[in-house]
This record gives structure tokens, C-alpha cells and sequence, in this order.
């Protein structure tokens, strides 16, 4: 949060003794509000006054990192409820449960099963981003946090409830700063003392919004300042209230207590309802959802969902400009380009599979216009495609020298067929809708 | 401890708009679905009202999309029968109406004249008796001819007819008045598109309160992100007074999922993604939930799991009642 002069003159000594080189305090609190002073440059101020503004400009949502350094995954400090009003900053993670009535040899088979959901989509990585480890109920809590430690290529969260087990078992990992989930008010004040003192973030949860926000307080009073707020999916309606009003007080009226980010325990029926419940939540301001099912099918839209939704809405979304080979392509296959604006080279490639005729897209870069914005903003010329067709060695792929433009630009075709090896242009449709039965008539 | 109060205070209300018409009002359903009237965003119940939940309109063709194997065996031999796959999706799936679309008067499909689409109208219409949305094939000038017999055949049932676009609204406008239908007012993923298209159908003495907005759909990770943010904003807007964004909203989430890689294509070749009958409808019902959050008002769907998980999902998060 930035502060005002105002808030920043509140907290200086007001003796306008001029040893920051400015002559009132006030100039000077002035000049720290617009970024161009820094506090430490008044040598007057109290230790209280620092404390104080330190606090009061700290961000609304704390950030918040969990797992060893290096392989940290973090949270919070989202600034806005709808990605419109700026961007969401901090992807969602799920993280997946690990029952405690598993065997040390079940338990690493569902930590190798988590290791190997890794998807590669669209040029970004989709993975699980916790193991979360229940321990209670365990023989061996402090055993099965190592186990987990040793296996698990992500975070971790332990899920426990009394204190002497989850004692034990964070310190066996700490390294590793797993997620403590998650205190209650039954728990909290050892839970917070545990985390506080092994410096590891904590999960609370309570009935209710009112007593979540006086267990945080009571977790900071212990020294646990690494808090995420923790709502369990009993009623979804409830929870999708309660992530959105927790949200709101911490950013439109930064209210410490809430201050945190969120995450979804989700307790679902079946698999199915599990993954669109998970998707919801991360949408509605869940940083993690905790879900019971790994399959393929039920992780990857939610992973996809996630994705789309904190995608940021200020920069165009682009593929990279190269070229794309669509099915088993051979030296004559059928050659187009297209622009690298996402949505276009999507729908261009999506027809191009459906009309199952393997084919070369070129993508041309745009800087993310689509094909007309492109060409009314000179994003898009003859020049720059012949350039980029010869970049790409397209005519290294195939004996043929066609190419397909897109129906919006025929002005292209003289200039092309003019001024490169491709002598034969041919004009495609202005939809991609039409690419099939294009591509099909082409064939025959 | 005592929380802020952090309730908007919405000013204004989205337009209620009800589709279908009982033997008494002119027409001949058993019953009327209802959309909009909402005074907050999505599920907030704790600071205004929600008065009509989400719906869900079945996707009938009336000749088979190119949908891969897993749909068309899930929804079964009735699929080639608009009739039959209207009524399947009525009494077995529990839809609450059914989304028409004459899939094969595209030219580049069937040809399908629009005496026969007009058939196939009248065939629905007696088949079932939920309200209807009734949609041409996307070919503009092919729908001003099939588009007016359609509406023809449904005079006085107060269908949703869709879609008025920029080019061609006059004709929309002119069959819906003459045959009391309200109106799906389409525009491609952008929120001054959408004004003006509504501006237009005002200009031509359309009340904007018969109007569903139809900001087009993307699947899930093919610009939905896009989709999703314009529905959120329209709906943002209409209810801070903004009568042009007014309307409630609609996606085809069927129409659209079936057509991309995950919902297409098998393990054979996306190695490790998972069964298609198990990705595919899960890739529907995502979709269709995550655009819930953004104010979607009817959602057109095609799998019998999909409707069937995102009924559930509706219901769950309209439970919990008022603060
Ligand atoms: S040095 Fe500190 S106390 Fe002295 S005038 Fe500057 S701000 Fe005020």
C-alpha cells in the first residue's frame, strides 16, 4: 500500500530540525510519499514511527511462500477482485491429499504419481504444485514428513491436528518450510508458536469469518505472521461468500486480520464434482485448492482453468512465431500462416485438425494482433511474411511452393508471388470456421 | 471481532427475461424459464438478490454436429432425431429448455432448405414442452432465409431467436416482433461491439428488455479468459446502471468444447492426458462452471455428465442461504 505525506508526517518527530536536508517534516513526508526520499534519510525517527509505517505499508494480501528455497511456491498480494482491474498475479496451485491409512510404499506411489502429472500446453508447464501429507494418525508423523521430503519434487503441506505430531514432523522437514494446515481454535496457540518458531507458513481456519479473523490475530500476537486463510467446501454457496468478503476487507479496506491469501479444503461427492468445485475456487480468489483425485481428466481442466484466468488481460496473449506442423505433415503437405495473436492461431490450428488434412502454419509475428488489427496497425506486410517464411525454412519442409493467405489480406498475394519463391498464392477464407471445408476442396 | 462492511451497493438491476409461452399467453409450453433480475454478481447472495438460477438449455441440432465419438455414443442413436434427442435431453438429462440449431442448413454442411429447417421447428416444438432457443447456422445470408420461416413456425411461443448481429439485426428485429420472440443479441468478444449491437436493436424499436446477450463463447484454454473477463465486465456494468449491458447472458459451452484437442482427441495421441470419455465432459462441465462465476445466465450444453455434474454444481452453490 502506498502511503499518503499525511500518514508518513504522523509518524516523524515534527521538529522540522532540517537534517534531512528539507526544511518541515511535512516537505519531507511529502518527498518520501512521491518515492523520492527514503525514511531512513531522517535520522529522528523512532523505532514505534518505523514499525508503524512498515506496517501500515505493507501490501493488503501478504505474500506468501511456501516450500525450500528454490522450488518455492507463492501467494497472496493480489491486488484487485476482478482481473479486468489489473491482473490476478499468483497462479493458483493444487495441491493433492495423501491419506495417512497408506502404506510408506502407497504413500511414495501417490508421491511418484504427483511427480509425473506434468503437462506441457500451450509453451507453459502445468504441474501439482503440493503434496499435502496427512500426518495425523500416523505411526510415525515425523517418518512420513520425511518420506514425503525425500520423494515429493514439490512443497508440501502436512495436515495434522495436534500439536506433538505436527511438532515432530515439521521439524523433521523444515527445510523444506512446508504449509502447517492447518490450526483451529482448538490448536492455535501451539500451532502458531510451532510455526512462528521453525519460520514456516501456517493455515488457519475457523467457523465462520469472524473467528478466522480473531485466529489470525491470536496466530500474529504468537509470532506466526506467514498465515493463509483456510475455508472448507461443506457448503459451496457459503464459501464462495466467504472467500469473496475476505477478499474485499483485505483489499478495498485493508483489514489486517484477513490480510492473507486463501485456500479451499474441497470435500467433494465424486471426482467430477471435485474438479469443477476446484476450478470455481481458483477463479474466486482461492491461491490453493486441496483436492483427493490425481486423474488426468479431473487435474487438467482445472489446471487449464487456472491458466486462463490469470493470464494477464493487459498483454496480448501470442503463440510463439514459428512454424507449427499440424499432424503427420510430409514435404506436400499444404502450407498457410496465420498471425501469432493466440486466439487467432488457435482457432486457425483447431480447424486445421479438424479438417484432419496435415498442415504447415507459419506464424508470423504481430506482436499479438489478430490478422486485420495486424494489418491496419503495419503489424503485418508481404515483406515481413516472405521474411518470416524464409526464417522459418518453410520451403526446406515441402516441394510444392503454395501458400495459403488468410482471406482478409488478398492485397498480399502480388506482392508475395513477386518477390519470393512462393509462386503460387492462394487465397483462403476469411474464417477460420471455413478451413476445412477449404482444405478438404484443396485436396481433392 | 467485528469485519468491515464490505457489501457493494449495486445500483441497479439486471433485466428479467422470460422465454416461452403457456397455453394462456399464446402459446403452447408447459411451462416458462425465467433468467436475469439479479442485484449482485454472481452467488453473493449476502448483498442482494438472485431471484432465477442459472439454466441450462440442451443442444439439439437438427442434423449431427461433427462431434467426436465419445458425445455422439454418450448421447445415443437419438442424436439424428431432433425430436428424439430434444425429448432425451427434456426427460432423461432434466434440461430446463432446449437450444435448437439448424447445423445442417449450411451450405457447406446439407444445404438444408428452410422449409425444412421450419419443419424441424414445428417437429421440436411438439416433441417437448420446454421453451425454445432457436438458432440458424452462423452463415449470415443463409440464416436471413432460414431465420424468418423458423420464427414463423414458432409464432407466439416466445422462443429465443438467435443471433442479431451488426449485419444483420433488421431482419431479426422484424420477425421477432411479428412473431413474439425475444432476441439473442450477438458480438465477437467485445464489450463496444456488444453496446452498439444493442444501440441498434433500441434504435429499431427492440425493448433491450427482451434481449439476451450471446457475447460469443471460447472453449476452456482457447480464450476463455477473454470470454470470461467480457462477461464479468458486462455484468459489472449492468449493474451499476449501464441499461445497455443490461441482459442476461448466455453460452454455447457445448457448441464450443466439442470442438477442440481435449475434447477430441484420445490418449492415443495426447499421451498421459487421460480417458477422452472421462476429459471430454470434464472439459465441458469446467468450462460451464467457471463461466457460472462470471455471469452466465444460460448455458447451452451437450453431454449428459456435463449437464448432469453442473446441475449439481448450481445447486451446491445456491445452498447456504442468506447471511
Ligand atoms: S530530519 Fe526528520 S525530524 Fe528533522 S526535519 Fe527532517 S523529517 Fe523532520
Amino acid at each position: 500500500m502506498a502511503l499518503t505525506g499525511m500518514q508518513i508526517y504522523k509518524s516523524l518527530p515534527k521538529t522540522n530540525c532540517k537534517e534531512c536536508g528539507l526544511p518541515t517534516c511535512m516537505a519531507f513526508a511529502m518527498q518520501v510519499a512521491a518515492k523520492q526520499r527514503a525514511l531512513a534519510d531522517c535520522p529522528h525517527i523512532s523505532e514505534e514511527g518505523k514499525e508503524a509505517l512498515s506496517e501500515a505499508s505493507a501490501p493488503p494480501m501478504r505474500l506468501i511462500k511456501i516450500g525450500a528455497e528454490g522450488k518455492q511456491f507463492e501467494l497472496g498480494q493480489e491486488t484487485v477482485m476482478f482481473r479486468h482491474e489489473e491482473k490476478f498475479h499468483r497462479p493458483s496451485g493444487i495441491a493433492v491429499r495423501i491419506a495417512s491409512s497408506l502404506s510408506d510404499q502407497e504413500v511414495q506411489a501417490r508421491l511418484d504419481e504427483i511427480n509425473s502429472r506434468v503437462f506441457l500446453r500451450v509453451g507453459a508447464t502445468l504441474k501439482i504444485a503440493f503434496s499435502a501429507v496427512e500426518i495425523e494418525g500416523c505411526d510415525d508423523p515425523a517418518g512420513r514428513a520425511k518420506l514425503a521430503a525425500d520423494k515429493s519434487d514439490v512443497p508440501l503441506i502436512l495436515i495434522g491436528k495436534t500439536p506433538g505430531a505436527m511438532k515432530s514432523a515439521v521439524e523433521a522437514v523444515k527445510t523444506q518450510k512446508p504449509l502447517i494446515y492447518k490450526a483451529d481454535a482448538s490448536n492455535i496457540e501451539d500451532f502458531a508458536e510451532i510455526a512462528a518458531s521453525i519460520k514456516t507458513p501456517l493455515a488457519v481456519g475457523g467457523s465462520g469469518i469472524e473467528e478466522l479473523a480473531d485466529l489470525t490475530r491470536k496466530a500474529k500476537a504468537k509470532g506466526a505472521e506467514d498465515l493463509i486463510l483456510s475455508f472448507d467446501s461443506k457448503h459451496m454457496g457459503e464459501t464462495i461468500r466467504a472467500l469473496t468478503i475476505a477478499r474485499r476487507s483485505a483489499l478495498k479496506k485493508q483489514f489486517r486480520p484477513l490480510g492473507y491469501p486463501a485456500m479451499v479444503e474441497i470435500d467433494s461427492e465424486s471426482l467430477e464434482n471435485e474438479s469443477i468445485s476446484a476450478s470455481i475456487f481458483t477463479a474466486k480468489y482461492a491461491g490453493i485448492v486441496l483436492i483427493n483425485g490425481m486423474e488426468p481428466w479431473e487435474v487438467l481442466p482445472i489446471m487449464v482453468a487456472i491458466q486462463d484466468v490469470y493470464t494477464d488481460p493487459q498483454v496480448p496473449n501470442t503463440v510463439e512465431a514459428k512454424l507449427y506442423e499440424i499432424g503427420s505433415t510430409d514435404e506436400n503437405s499444404p502450407v498457410m500462416f496465420t498471425t501469432n495473436f493466440s486466439l487467432t492461431y488457435f482457432s486457425v490450428e483447431g480447424e486445421v485438425e479438424r479438417s484432419r488434412v496435415p498442415s504447415y502454419i507459419c506464424v508470423v509475428d504481430t506482436e499479438g494482433l489478430g490478422v486485420l488489427n495486424a494489418y491496419a496497425g503495419d503489424k503485418i506486410s508481404a515483406e515481413t511474411v516472405v521474411k518470416t517464411l524464409q526464417e522459418q525454412k518453410v520451403s526446406e519442409k515441402v516441394k510444392h511452393r503454395k501458400l495459403i493467405i488468410p482471406g482478409l489480406l488478398p492485397i498480399f498475394r502480388a506482392e508475395i508471388e513477386d518477390t519470393s519463391e512462393w509462386k503460387e498464392v492462394i487465397i483462403g477464407p476469411e474464417n477460420a470456421r471455413e478451413i476445412p471445408a477449404f482444405l478438404t476442396g484443396l485436396a481433392k | 471481532m467485528e469485519l468491515p462492511d464490505v457489501k457493494e451497493k449495486w445500483t441497479a438491476q439486471i433485466n428479467q427475461v422470460t422465454i416461452g409461452a403457456t397455453k394462456d399467453q399464446g402459446g403452447t409450453r408447459a411451462r416458462t424459464v425465467t433468467v436475469g433480475g439479479q442485484t449482485t454478481m454472481p452467488f453473493l447472495t449476502f448483498e442482494g438478490e438472485l431471484p432465477f438460477k442459472p439454466v441450462i438449455a440442451g443442444y439439439v441440432a437438427d442434423t449431427p454436429p461433427g462431434w467426436p465419438e465419445v458425445l455422439i455414443n454418450a448421447i445415443g442413436k437419438e442424436i439424428n432425431s431432433p425430436e428424439e434427442w430434444a425429448q432425451k435431453c427434456v426427460e432423461e438429462y432434466g434440461v430446463d429448455l432446449i437450444s435448437l440449431k439448424m447445423v445442417g442448413a449450411d451450405p457447406a454442411v446439407k444445404d438444408a432448405s428452410p422449409a425444412d429447417c421450419a419443419r424441424v421447428v414445428e417437429d421440436v416444438l411438439k416433441a417437448v414442452d420446454v421453451p425454445l432457443i432457436i438458432w440458424g447456422c452462423g452463415d449470415d445470408e443463409k440464416d436471413n432465409h432460414v431465420l424468418p420461416e423458423c420464427s414463423q413456425a414458432a409464432k407466439g411461443e416466445n422462443c429465443l431467436i438467435g443471433s442479431a448481429k451488426e449485419s444483420n439485426y433488421m431482419t431479426i428485429v422484424a420477425i421477432c416482433k411479428a412473431d413474439k420472440h425475444k432476441i439473442i443479441s450477438e458480438a465477437p468478444v467485445d464489450i463496444n461491439i456488444g453496446k452498439q449491437v444493442n444501440i441498434l436493436l433500441q434504435d429499431a424499436g427492440f425493448d433491450l428488455k427482451d434481449v439476451v446477450m450471446f457475447q460469443t463463447t471460447a472453449a476452456l484454454g482457447y480464450g476463455f479468459d477473454y470470454v470470461y473477463t467480457i462477461l464479468e465486465r458486462a455484468r459489472i456494468a449492468g449493474l451499476k446502471g449501464d441499461k445497455l449491458m443490461a441482459s442476461p447472458q448466455i453460452c454455447d459451452v457445448g457448441g464450443e468444447v466439442w470442438r477442440i484437442k481435449e475434447a477430441v482427441v484420445d490418449e492415443d495421441v495426447l499421451t498421459g492426458w487421460g480417458k477422452l470419455e472421462k476429459r471430454g465432459p470434464m472439459w465441458e462441465a469446467v468450462c460451464a462452471g467457471v463461466y457460472l462465476q462470471a455471469g452466465a445466465d444460460i448455458l447451452i450444453m451437450a453431454h449428459p455428465e456435463a449437464i448432469k455434474n453442473i446441475q449439481m454444481t448450481i445447486d451446491q452453490f445456491l445452498k447456504g442461504g442468506k447471511e
